[in-house]
């Protein structure tokens, strides 16, 4: 297990490595920086200095062992626009977008698991039928148009709903928390919702899907035949069965809506990495670009490393694979 | 009926009464597209971070609404008879800090040194400056290094801070790039504005409070708003959304395409003016030939009658219908009607005229047109990427084939700005921060070199053109000073350098209850508000 753990860690530094030299491989083509950081009527010769001085006339290759050698002590530099060290900008904003990512992910979770399983169990029932349009709409709507609807809705029209920010938050230590207080969790609905829809949907079919499998097997008729109570049958049995598969794509998409949150951040107003980043985009703060998708790329490998143990945790087959490797 | 409307009459008087006597405690919640960069005044030379700034901090000199400078912390300011080269400020006594240091001299001498610090931003307005000197507590000279007219027009966002909280704060020199930690200044400030900064989260919310103390308070300067919150909002749909919810009650930044929208719109108000910018097209009228053209061994441009048919060639008016959706002044000139030099002459657009146009350049020896590229950027103005699509068209008409290129403001001015240029056909758009002609003349009509040009992307390099806008630095007559600006705006109009298109315009929307007037540099100046009763 050990020597498992200790080789996906080794294969994770090699993503990083390669996300980072991609990275900074295409900054070229972003455009120049400094360009965003001086007034109009900056001399040449000091633009050039600043150049010079940021180190962005030296190969790529210089820059990105330079930003690395950085980046093992933790130094991840200072933000072009804001001036500002980018581990702490990143920080402060962190709180935020894992709020929002834990939040859309469990309403994504509860939602879709409970549509599912009514729809697998009622198909032809009208409410069922109503399941697998609105599951349509979330596949097929683009979300800062799901985003821009519901503010319509709750915020223009019906006013029950706060359109942007995050409401009032309270300070735990380093940690910014949206959730103890009534305008904080009033703020959370809407953008929840726009960025869970799609996993909402997703986890939706694919209860439904797995439900319908298993409701079909042999252990489920015999459970029949034993004559168990239907509601017993159906959640006792069958929907654990389910939910091995749902666990890990839900896992999984867990990276995704993070890195996803970007949109739904950008139409909310929701101070988080998502919204930080695209302002660097359009400024090439190289920095803050760079830290932000070495750490999406590091969230990404995390969570897969906990999927893949997880699944030895679930699954004692595959535990007996790792111990003799072929 | 009528009795529903009595209960709403009643029901309304209440609530103007109740209104009237809460008048003392007036929020005002103002939202835009981007927030300030840092609240450090030296740091940053930009629109967002200085209007936000303006409120907590303030110049010597200022501008008021309509652009016309106003003392600030300076009651008075003249150039020494006895020396050219010294200006001498005046300052207003009895100003406190917001944490109650009496404002002085020394603190004038210390920011303007800090201003002058090679980590800030604002070091490129004070080239001109040798040193700063106090005479006595409420004097300060300033010495220039040769006679310098428009300094005052340079100091109008160069914002004093207090020298004993700088020191205790160890924030005498702006942020730069090498220090890890993070700068006081950035989250903190203490400046002798109109109100006093309470809590700020960077991107998420500035909150302000009234200057109960604050100098400038008069009829013309009611200071109504006892809070003032600030809350960036990126995204132009939730922004306008969060207008009409009644969550925000003034909105800059707002989209034209909702301008008539929100004008419809009960208890609204949209108010709309030039901003001090100009939108133009400049092409490469100095090289033998050009690169991206099928003329041999010919440029083009450098032809006055092509330039002339191209300018003829442009349709404004269609530009501003179509394009801006009436959001925008044709023009003749690119200079904004604000600058020292703006004639109603000048800004004439000239009247568009295919036939001419055709004949001019059949004339100049493309009877048949000829094919360029154009370079444009899609994120910086106003429908900026729309406005070329449109000129591509109306240059297509008369035979002159563009192959638009546009894209992002990052990748389009590094092909403006490179020595020599990467493009012979491109837009910009220019703002004038010092309100003066020479300001245009220097970046963008003279020659290239070190010091000037540096947005002359035309290739254009006429000595004679130089030498006059050389003098307009120096000369302290104004009436002589004025007509050399005159005589040079004469020249560069008849050789037809640049395409001018129009300034662009900005528009506020807000709660019927205030009216706030569009701000030139888009730097709206809430001390001046005041409620209307609802």
């Amino acid at each position: 297990m050990l020597a498992f753990i200790v080789r996906r860690a080794l294969q994770a530094l090699g993503v990083l490595f390669a996300v980072g030299l991609i990275a900074f491989a295409m900054f070229r083509f972003a455009g120049d920086p400094v360009n965003q950081m001086v007034g109009a009527d900056t001399p040449p010769e000091e633009r050039l200095a600043i150049r010079e001085q940021l180190g962005l006339n030296d190969p790529v290759v210089l820059q990105f062992a330079r930003y690395l050698a950085g980046a093992l002590r933790f130094d991840f530099g200072i933000s072009y626009q804001f001036r500002q060290p980018v581990a702490q900008l990143l920080s402060e904003r962190m709180p935020a977008t894992l709020e929002l990512a834990l939040c859309a992910t469990l309403l994504a979770l509860v939602f879709g698991i409970l549509m599912g399983v009514y729809s697998a169990l009622r198909r032809d029932s009208a409410l069922a039928k109503l399941f697998q349009a609105i599951s349509l709409i979330g596949v097929s709507l683009p979300t800062f148009l799901i985003g821009i609807l519901l503010i319509y809705l709750f915020a223009v029209t019906l006013g029950w709903l706060p359109s942007n920010g995050r409401g009032e938050t309270v300070r735990l230590g380093w940690w910014t928390t949206g959730l103890l207080t009534w305008s904080g969790l009033k703020a959370l609905i809407m953008p929840s919702i726009t960025l869970g829809l799609f996993q909402m949907t997703l986890i939706m079919r694919l209860v439904r899907a797995e439900m319908l499998e298993v409701l079909r097997t042999d252990y489920i008729r015999f459970a029949r035949a034993r004559g168990l109570r239907t509601r017993a049958i159906h959640f006792g049995h069958a929907l654990k069965n389910t939910l091995v598969p749902v666990i890990t794509i839900a896992g999984l998409q867990l990276g995704s809506v993070i890195a996803f949150a970007i949109i739904t951040e950008t139409v909310f107003q929701w101070p988080g990495m998502g919204l930080l980043f695209v302002q660097a985009v359009q400024n090439v703060d190289i920095p803050i670009m760079a830290a932000y998708l070495l750490l999406v790329g590091l969230i990404f490998v995390v969570i897969n490393l906990v999927v893949d143990i997880l699944y030895t945790v679930v699954d004692p087959r595959l535990r007996v694979t790792l111990r003799r490797p072929a | 009926m009528s009795a529903r409307k009595l209960a709403l009459a009643v029901a309304l008087s209440a609530a103007t009464m109740l209104t009237a006597i809460s008048a003392e405690a007036r929020t005002l919640r103002w939202a835009r597209s981007g927030d300030a960069l840092t609240l450090d005044p030296h740091a940053q030379n930009e629109g967002p971070t200085h209007a936000l700034n303006h409120h907590i901090y303030e110049p010597l000199v200022m501008r008021d609404r309509a652009g016309k400078l106003v003392p600030g912390l300076a009651t008075s300011w003249k150039i020494l008879e006895s020396d050219k080269n010294v200006w001498e400020f005046k300052l207003r006594q009895d100003v406190k800090f917001h944490n109650g240091n009496p404002f002085n001299a020394d603190d004038v001498v210390f920011s303007l040194q800090r201003a002058m610090a090679p980590t800030s931003d604002m070091k490129g307005l004070l080239t001109s400056v040798e040193s700063v000197s106090k005479v006595d507590d409420y004097t300060v000279h300033v010495k220039t290094k040769g006679p310098n007219p428009l300094l005052v027009n340079n100091l109008t966002n160069t914002f004093i801070m207090d020298k004993e909280w700088s020191e205790s704060n160890n924030v005498q020199k702006p942020q730069d790039f090498k220090n890890k930690e993070e700068n006081f200044a950035v989250r903190n400030a203490n400046g002798t504005g109109p109100f006093i900064l309470v809590s700020r989260e960077p991107d998420v919310k500035t909150v302000m409070k009234r200057n109960d103390n604050y100098w400038g308070k008069s009829a013309e300067v009611p200071l109504e708003i006892s809070e003032l919150i600030y809350t960036p909002i990126k995204s132009d749909a939730t922004r306008v959304a969060a207008l009409l919810s009644g969550e925000v009650d003034f909105v800059q930044d707002v989209p034209v395409q909702d301008i008539e929208r929100l004008k419809s719109t009960q208890n609204l108000r949209v108010t709309t003016g030039p901003e001090n910018r100009t939108i133009f097209f400049g092409m490469d009228v100095g090289s033998k030939d050009l690169k991206t053209d099928n003329v041999e061994g010919k440029n083009p441009f450098a032809d006055k009658k092509v330039r002339q048919a191209m300018n003829m060639a442009i349709n404004r008016a269609a530009i501003q219908r179509v394009v801006m959706r009436g959001q925008s002044v044709p023009t003749g000139v690119i200079m904004p009607p604000f600058v020292n030099g703006w004639t109603p002459e000048l800004d004439k657009a000239p009247a568009p005229d295919v036939n001419k146009a055709k004949a001019l350049l059949a004339e100049a020896g493309y009877p048949n047109g000829f094919q360029v590229t154009l370079h444009c950027p899609n994120d910086r103005y106003v429908n900026d990427e729309g406005i070329c699509q449109a000129v591509v068209g109306m240059l297509g008409q008369i035979g002159i084939k563009a192959n638009l290129v546009s894209q992002s403001k990052t990748l389009h001015f590094p092909l403006v700005q490179k020595n020599p240029p990467e493009t012979e056909f491109f837009l910009i758009g220019w703002g004038v921060p010092t309100f003066d002609s020479e300001y245009i003349f220097s970046f963008l009509y003279h020659t290239r070199d070190a010091k000037y040009g540096s947005w002359n992307a035309l290739r254009l390099s006429d000595p004679e053109l130089d030498k006059k806008i050389e003098s307009l630095s120096s000369e302290t007559d104004t009436a002589k000073r004025n007509a050399t600006i005159a005589e040079i705006w004469k020249k560069v109009q008849d050789e037809t350098y640049y395409l001018p298109i129009h300034h662009q315009m900005l528009a506020y929307a807000m709660k019927a209850n205030v009216d706030i007037p569009v701000d030139p540099e888009n730097q709206p100046k809430l001390k001046y508000v005041s409620f209307k009763g609802m």
